[in-house]
């Protein structure tokens, strides 16, 4: 049975809300899908705005590998604006895919994308919207299984309630195994119901169904243990890891929009994983190991990307891409072949070294130099040792003189506050720094027209991390130090006058330490949000803490717990976490001990340049580091920009 | 050290008029949209545009008196400049292929004039009114045109503002047309001078709710048929006239 379009009643609804072209699908790389050739049919949401959905690479990828197998297709669904809300419920238009505008709950498996626990409350809208009941329970065989990803997903017990699974890890396999076992349980005539198809994707060992897992709690609030509600599901459910990038090329075809989105380039992931050991980083934790993607396949991508798309910008995105090892020949490759092409080259997520200014020379080669952003992190040498961000004042000083030598004009300089055993003085030497690179920049330019921007985010402690067990810093003392920090830049007019301060107040982060190290019994308090009008809670014009405050101080206590037990709250050794079921591969002593190292300021090396340090990823999951260099080069294309 | 000079890019060497039509779903684009997407699809297709100097080059694009967003139109203008020479017919297939259906390039002129802007006289609209009888409409109209002023206000950035709707006016017409489900409804035809500020048709629809409180049920979908100079007797002729007339000497203006 075909589904019709919705298209109809919510054409007549966009001349009343505000950007309506994104409601309109028509992307440069959207695929026409055939409903009723398809077995298995997936909508694919990233719980937020369609301009910061449309870009994002997990949902490309799955959207393209999901439309090339002959029995699935995907369609795209993204959050509406509260305008478009609003009409939505007032006309009885369902949440809809924007490719055919068919209604959500039409389709077999509802895919949800959360790379910020942020998203909660939108996918309680969109479950709501659809007509799908928004407690998992309730659900009938007629309703799609919802399933989570994404970051997000190594910790999904907050939402345990609304989803009926969640996967761990890399999609693109994940995807195709899931949507064998939902085929083949349709083509038998879906035996056993709702139930046994969970069953059957629980027994893969990598998809987490809730539903069959019982969480006890001791009388203090701490979880006693969690355990399988019955004898045929695994007692671990463990991450996926896709191993050889250069065989999963996608995107392929990048998704370009009409609307104007957050990112507006050719994104390629050059290697996946991060070893580099930040402690407080979440996903260098549980993406490990670190696999590269060669330059080869780099080169045929972007190649392919800025035909299909059009961009005029790449973006060579991992997670600190100056570490792949052949970066220097993938820069100097891709700058010679667009020379005077008006295509620019982007390296984000770059770390404090000299190397990386060689880097951006290359890429800006036949372009612009405006900024350079590095992250040190922590403003003191203590504090950097504690999260294991090894930069000595020393590599920056070099660094900003080395960036402001070659005539870039703009350092921005990134940093957390609120880290594990955080003293004011740690906050306050980050104006010293900023100082000091200012002096030296002026200097090295032999200009007074540069300037150096500070961006401060508040620390969340997340799971599968060293600091799973940290207490979070309470917004009040994040915002006393971040004023300390103002007065600091400033004390010094002369350098003060250029050097911009950015950060947020401390709040919005705790409401996010809530949601990133709840359990079970959190999903009162995102569902009671939810009810109270809680939408786009990662946009600060829409976030309300009071919302959040309030309800979790409505709920919580019920539970013998409050917000403050969820995040500001230490955990010790033997405190069973709520996600320690969900396997990421490290070993909860490897974390616990390197928790140890992070207190007593005891660094720990990249385990791609120095012996195993036994985190436990390798073994645990079959995998190894792979890496190069593989010794190949990029040649200039044939004859560019004529074919 | 100081920063690095830009390169300099390459003179202009041809420009080519184009006129676009924006279509069905894709009348949702808002005028940044589509500048965005002509300048990939110009990219796709590989034309040799030419790119303004200096640390940000663009390419060399401007555009004519956009319709809103929401408004289909059979009827917009852009103007290319390029490096290179190349046939308008082969510019017109190549850029059409690279936009989406929907964004259509429906011809391509070779410039030999200027002040195509200046010649953007007026523009006749189309206004679609389903629920809404002919004789309601025509009623409306006749109020409407039987004014001296009709003072309608719009929100702009800078607040509301307020402007009279009638003088810009010089053709309010309804017809009828059956619908969809067999239901007919009434269909107004409007030519409207490009003035400043300036009237839209949604300011003639805000006019016909003043006048005759006119209200559509559903919204009225408005596609701009055409825009170019105006005759005394209130027709629309084509802009793009002086062009193709001109003997195809030479490149430039």
């Amino acid at each position: 049975m075909s589904v019709t379009s919705v298209y109809p009643q919510l054409e007549l609804l966009l001349p009343q809300v505000a950007k309506p072209i994104q409601y309109v699908g028509g992307e440069l790389g959207a695929v026409a899908t055939d409903w009723d050739a398809a077995r298995v049919r997936w909508a694919l949401m990233y719980p937020d705005a369609y301009e910061v959905g449309v870009p994002n690479q997990g949902i490309q990828i799955l959207y393209e590998v999901l439309n090339e197998r002959p029995d699935a297709m995907a369609e795209r669904t993204y959050a509406v604006w509260p305008d478009l809300e609003k009409l939505m419920r007032d006309n009885g238009v369902p949440q809809f895919t924007v490719d055919a505008h068919r209604p959500v709950a039409a389709f077999d498996v509802f895919g949800v994308s959360f790379a910020t626990e942020m998203g909660y409350t939108n996918l309680l809208t969109a479950l709501d919207l659809a007509g799908i009941p928004l407690t998992a329970a309730d659900r009938t065989d007629d309703h799609p299984i919802v399933v989570a990803g994404g970051h997000a997903a190594f910790n999904p017990e907050p939402i345990a309630e609304f989803i009926d699974a969640a996967v761990l890890g890399d999609g693109e396999e994940a995807v195709g195994e899931i949507t064998d076992i939902v085929r083949d349980w349709k083509d038998a005539g879906s035996p056993g119901g709702r139930d046994e198809l969970l069953l059957r994707l629980a027994r893969t060992e990598s998809v987490y169904v809730p539903r069959f897992y019982d969480v006890d709690y001791l009388d203090d609030g701490r979880i006693q243990r969690v355990v399988p509600s019955r004898a045929d599901v695994p007692f671990r459910v463990h991450k996926r890891t896709t191993m050889d990038l250069d065989a999963w090329p996608y995107p392929k075809k990048p998704l370009v929009p009409l609307a104007e989105s957050v990112h507006e380039r050719y994104a390629v992931e050059i290697f996946r994983g991060c070893t580099r050991g930040c402690r407080f980083c979440q996903a260098g934790m549980i993406t490990r190991p670190v696999r590269e993607r060669s330059i080869t396949t780099i080169g045929e991508m972007v190649e392919t990307g800025i035909e299909e798309s059009g961009f005029n910008e790449v973006g060579l995105l991992s997670l600190s891409s100056a570490d792949h090892s052949e970066i220097a020949d993938v820069c100097s490759g891709l700058a010679d072949r667009y020379t005077g092409e008006n295509v620019s080259l982007s390296l984000p997520s770059t770390r404090v070294d000299a190397f990386n200014v060689d880097l951006a020379n290359e890429l800006s080669r036949n372009g612009r130099r405006s900024g350079l952003t590095f992250a040190p992190e922590g403003g003191s040498e203590r504090i950097r040792r504690v999260i294991n961000k090894m930069v000595s004042e020393d590599d920056l000083i070099n660094t900003v003189v080395t960036a402001y030598g070659n005539g870039w004009r703009q350092v921005k300089l990134y940093f957390m506050c609120g880290l594990p055993t955080e003293t004011d003085e740690d906050v306050v030497g980050i104006a010293d720094m900023a100082h000091k690179v200012i002096k030296a920049g002026r200097q090295a330019s032999g200009n007074r027209d540069i300037r150096c921007t500070v961006s401060i985010g508040g620390f969340v402690p997340k799971p599968h991390t060293p600091f799973q067990w940290a207490a979070q810093a309470d917004p009040e003392t994040v915002d006393r130090r971040l004023k300390l920090l103002k007065q600091a830049i400033n004390s010094e007019k002369s350098l003060g006058r250029a050097i911009g301060y950015r950060y947020h107040d401390g709040r919005p982060s705790l409401i996010e330490g809530l949601l990133s190290r709840g359990d079970r019994r959190v999903a009162d308090v995102i569902r009671r949000v939810w009810e109270e009008g809680g939408r786009f809670d990662g946009w600060s014009e829409h976030f309300s803490y009071d919302r959040w405050v309030g309800a979790a101080a409505a709920t919580l206590p019920a539970h013998g717990v409050d917000l403050a037990w969820y995040t500001t709250r230490e955990r010790d050794e033997n405190e069973v976490l709520p996600w320690d079921h969900l396997d990421s591969g490290l070993d909860k002593e490897w974390l616990w001990s390197d928790w140890q190292d992070s207190t007593a300021e005891v660094e720990q090396d990249d385990c791609r340049w120095t012996p195993c340090f036994d985190c436990g990823v390798c073994p645990s999951m079959d995998t190894e580091i792979q890496i190069g260099p593989t010794g190949k080069k990029l040649l200039p294309l044939s004859v560019v920009g004529q074919r | 050290m100081s920063r690095k000079e830009p390169d300099q890019q390459a003179p202009v060497v041809q420009r080519v008029r184009v006129r676009y039509a924006k279509r069905g779903p894709l009348r949702f684009t808002s005028h940044r949209d589509f500048a965005r997407a002509l300048e990939r699809a110009v990219r796709r297709a590989k034309l040799p545009i030419a790119y303004s100097s200096g640390f940000h080059p663009h390419p060399r694009i401007s555009y004519i008196a956009a319709a809103p967003t929401g408004v289909a139109s059979e009827a917009e203008y852009a103007e290319l400049a390029l490096r290179d020479r190349m046939g308008p017919d082969d510019l017109l297939k190549a850029l059409d292929a690279a936009l989406p259906p929907g964004l259509d390039i429906t011809e391509a002129i070779e410039a030999h004039t200027s002040g195509l802007a200046d010649r953007m006289e007026a523009s006749a609209w189309r206004i679609e009114l389903p629920g809404v009888t002919v004789e309601v409409a025509n009623a409306a109209v006749e109020a409407f045109l039987a004014a001296e002023t009709v003072t309608v206000t719009r929100l702009t950035k800078k607040g509301d503002r307020a402007f009279d709707a009638r003088a810009a006016v010089v053709h309010a017409s309804v017809r009828p047309v059956a619908g969809g489900d067999g239901e007919r409804y009434a269909i107004l035809d409007l030519v409207v001078r490009q003035v400043t500020p300036a009237v839209r048709p949604d300011d003639v629809l805000s006019g016909l709710s003043l006048v005759a409180s006119l209200v559509p049920p559903v919204p009225p979908r408005v596609t701009r048929l055409a825009q170019g100079p105006l005759t005394e007797s209130g027709d629309i002729t084509d802009p793009l006239r002086a062009d193709r007339e001109h003997p195809s000497v030479g490149a430039g203006e």
